[in-house]
């Protein structure tokens, strides 16, 4: 079966007691057991829900991975990987990253004795020459965030499997429609699924999919011993919105190309990063590693710094100022003020995250109501 | 690159004339305040039962209508408002009342617009339960019921009379998707001074807008189609403000309103409501093609094949044709039909249409098990007829599984 088609039928089978043809939401804490000291497949939340259950095996097969958690959030989620790391090791992680996971690395894993390394993922050999005799892990995300910058995610997991760490990808921005990336070689992908998996802005939740059981096996354990689980209203919400996720992340995308076209012809922008421009450093490769589209997410920076990219964003109409992405509202963002604030300032004029970047999650809106919308608020 | 993802070569219309907003625009925005509370993005799940009033004057400024704002669950709910004004947007009508389920909604109108000694006028290809109330129930309200043939307008002028005070038809018809001519059909009724009334819930506001062509009311049962997930119930009729005032008021007395939790899930349905009408209509279509050149099929009712006794006017009226397919399986009883149907795999057997999930079922299994033979010819429907919803699955993965079912 194709993936949409996956996308709605694979772990939502119909209640098998009431034929429902949209399992329940199970809200139950806890489960009855068949016995004392014998289990059912279910004995407690935090352990596993159903309705969870449902949007990780649907998760799974859409990543072409074996296994699935579902988590409270992404930052959740990336903290669940992370926890596979102990005092003393090191993580080489992409310098072009979202800022929660930064910040995450930066000033609480260097609390429990985890080192962290940024470095250009888009650069091959830079990012391999970060790796130390103690790193456990490479961290990547492509596209990145939020310079769209584009990672070869097969040549990483080479790098990786190489010199035996394991290897984790954020798939957010590319979302399994685009990008599957444990099919190139990835040990963990991680999502979050705030983002595009429930497409709506109405729920916050986190998942890491996996190959390996045997990977899966010790991640289920830090995540069941640590309790960030996804509640099953979001679960029920995720899934949902995975019934639509194609759909969307195509249209949408088909969208964002439209308006990265049109913005670049625009005198009023200094700068358009979006990898399906044939003039983006990624675009070859993002050709080849992404099915048929370039994702929803564009970067543009303005002239005139700071102030000039706060008009822009305080003009739009459509496009709502607010940080988050992937859903079917338009949203605008200063990644400087916003989605990366948590960047030290050196850190920040490092990776090139500049004032004037303005950041677009493209909805679902039609392309000719957004440009519109754009045409005005740089015309102010 | 597929040419519609070029850069459109028309100027930024800010210069020129102002451009109506697009459906998917609307579908995502319309009806919804640009502030909400809290700041959220979302509209916030109002469960509360009463609101609260500052004060004994704030009662009064409400009473006197001085202030808009909500009173009593029955009578209107914050979400219930947003999706209103979205369901009215998407009409291009000025208000539209939502109710607990598309029958709810049907009798909410009849109720409201029919007095003892007044007389409907139906064409006879519906919905059974809508045929069942009028025929059964409303008949005990001194209401009376007249039927004629689908799309036999002249025989509809004929059944008008001075008490006559509405004309209902579906557009398509289910499950034979016979289109009406709406343009007619509101004539007929702006000719004898009668009220018009359309299903459109297998078209959508996607593929049709009734009152466009001045139809008085349009209803959908919203459970299909517009909420589009198979997970919630609801039912809603768009017209003039006007003419809803009483509708909206009687429905607050009678009770059938929905639920904030079913109304967000609507709202949120309709979100990506132009994406999965899209999908539907391609599917429908691809679906009744391979079916119409399957030698085990006799016959296909889909308005988008050229042999569909409906064609021309559904191509003049219709953007596309939904997701609902009915078809004959030659020379087939209704046990060999049956067989059909449980040999397939995707689509599942059940009631409804119009979800992300394919449904399929036998109507005279499913609506009709009980008619007796004579009524379920003079209704149309035959032993080896099958309804297929299709959902938006891969056209592929659905037309693989027909193939397999029909040559099992």
């Amino acid at each position: 079966m194709q993936f949409r088609t996956r996308a709605i039928h694979v772990g939502q089978e119909c209640d098998p007691q009431t034929g429902a043809v949209v399992p329940p939401i199970h809200v139950t804490s806890t489960f009855v057991q068949p016995g004392a000291g014998t289990w059912g497949e279910f004995d407690y939340s935090r352990s596993g829900n159903p309705t969870r259950k449902a949007f990780e095996r649907t998760l799974a097969d859409l990543e072409g991975g074996g296994y699935a958690l579902a988590f409270a959030t992404g930052m959740a989620a990336t903290h669940c990987a992370m926890m596979l790391l102990g005092p003393g090791d090191h993580v080489v992680a992409g310098s072009d990253i979202y800022g929660g996971t930064y910040r995450l690395m930066h000033k609480v894993l260097d609390r429990v004795g985890v080192k962290v390394t940024l470095a250009p993922s888009t650069d091959l050999a830079a990012f391999e020459k970060a790796i130390t005799p103690h790193t456990k892990m490479l961290w990547i995300e492509s596209p990145g965030n939020p310079q769209m910058s584009i990672t070869d995610v097969a040549a990483v997991a080479a790098i990786a499997k190489r010199r035996g760490v394991l290897m984790g990808i954020d798939n957010t921005f590319a979302s399994p429609v685009l990008t599957r990336p444990l099919e190139l070689g990835a040990d963990i992908v991680m999502h979050s699924a705030t983002k595009y998996l429930g497409g709506h802005s109405d729920l916050l939740g986190g998942a890491l999919v996996v190959r390996d059981k045997g990977l899966f096996d010790r991640l289920y354990f830090l995540q069941n011993a640590t309790g960030a689980v996804m509640g099953p209203f979001e679960a029920f919400l995720a899934s949902r919105g995975l019934k639509t996720l194609e759909l969307r992340v195509r249209e949408q995308s088909r969208t964002a190309l439209l308006l990265a076209e049109w913005l670049a012809g625009d005198f009023r922008i200094s700068r358009v990063l979006y990898p399906g421009l044939a003039a983006h450093p990624g675009h070859e490769l993002a050709r080849r590693q992404m099915d048929g589209a370039f994702g929803a997410m564009l970067t543009i920076e303005v002239p005139g710094g700071l102030a000039a990219a706060k008009r822009v964003c305080e003009s739009t109409k459509l496009f709502q100022l607010a940080v988050s992405l992937g859903a079917v509202e338009s949203l605008i963002s200063q990644p400087v003020l916003m989605s990366h604030s948590s960047y030290d300032s050196a850190a920040r004029a490092a990776h090139g995250i500049t004032d004037g970047l303005i950041r677009l999650s493209v909805g679902l809106e039609a392309f000719e109501d957004l440009r519109d919308d754009l045409d005005r608020a740089l015309g102010t | 690159m597929s040419a519609s993802t070029q850069p459109s070569s028309e100027p930024v219309s800010s210069k020129s004339a102002p451009r109506e907003p697009g459906l998917s625009t609307l579908a995502v925005h319309a009806g919804e305040a640009r502030q909400k509370a809290a700041h959220a993005i979302t509209d916030p799940i109002v469960c509360a039962s009463t609101y609260t009033f500052a004060s004994t004057q704030a009662v009064i400024d409400y009473i006197e209508q001085k202030q808009d704002r909500e009173e009593y669950g029955r009578y209107g709910n914050p979400g219930e408002k947003v999706v209103e004004r979205k369901l009215a947007a998407l009409e291009g009508g000025e208000d539209a009342v939502l109710y607990a389920s598309g029958m709810a909604a049907i009798v909410g109108l009849l109720m409201t617009k029919l007095n003892a000694g007044d007389e409907v006028v139906f064409f006879d290809e519906c919905y059974h339960r809508s045929r069942e109330f009028c025929a059964k129930h409303l008949s005990r309200f001194g209401v009376v019921t007249r039927q004629v043939k689908a799309c036999d307008y002249a025989a509809m002028a004929a059944a008008i009379n001075s008490r006559t005070k509405l004309l209902v038809s579906e557009s398509p018809t289910n499950p034979h998707l016979s289109v009406v001519d709406l343009e007619q059909f509101a004539h007929l009724g702006r000719q004898h001074r009668v009220e018009t009334l359309i299903d459109a819930t297998l078209a959508t506001p996607y593929n049709v807008q009734p009152l466009k062509y001045g139809i008085d009311y349009v209803l959908h049962s919203a459970t299909k189609y517009l909420g589009g997930h198979n997970d919630l119930l609801a039912g809603v009729i768009v017209g003039s403000r006007e003419q809803l005032e009483p509708v909206r008021k009687l429905r607050g007395i009678m009770g059938a309103i929905n639920s904030p939790h079913n109304i967000y899930l609507l709202e949120r349905g309709l979100k990506t409501f132009e994406l999965r009408m899209q999908r539907h209509n391609a599917n429908g279509q691809a679906v009744a093609e391979f079916l119409a050149g399957h030698p085990r099929v006799e016959k296909v009712y889909y308005p988008g094949l050229a042999s569909h006794p409906y064609h021309d006017i559904a191509r003049r009226q219709m953007r596309g044709f939904g997701g609902l397919v009915t078809f004959l399986v030659r020379g087939a009883d209704w046990k060999e039909t049956a067989a059909v149907v449980d040999a397939t795999k995707l689509a599942r057997i059940a009631p409804s249409l119009g979800g992300v999930e394919s449904l399929i079922e036998q109507p005279l299994v499913m609506s009709y098990y009980e008619v007796s033979a004579e009524d379920r010819q003079r209704f149309g429907i035959p032993d080896n007829m099958i309804r297929l919803s299709c959902g938006i699955e891969n056209a592929e993965d659905l037309i693989e599984d027909l193939r397999q079912a029909l040559e099992a």
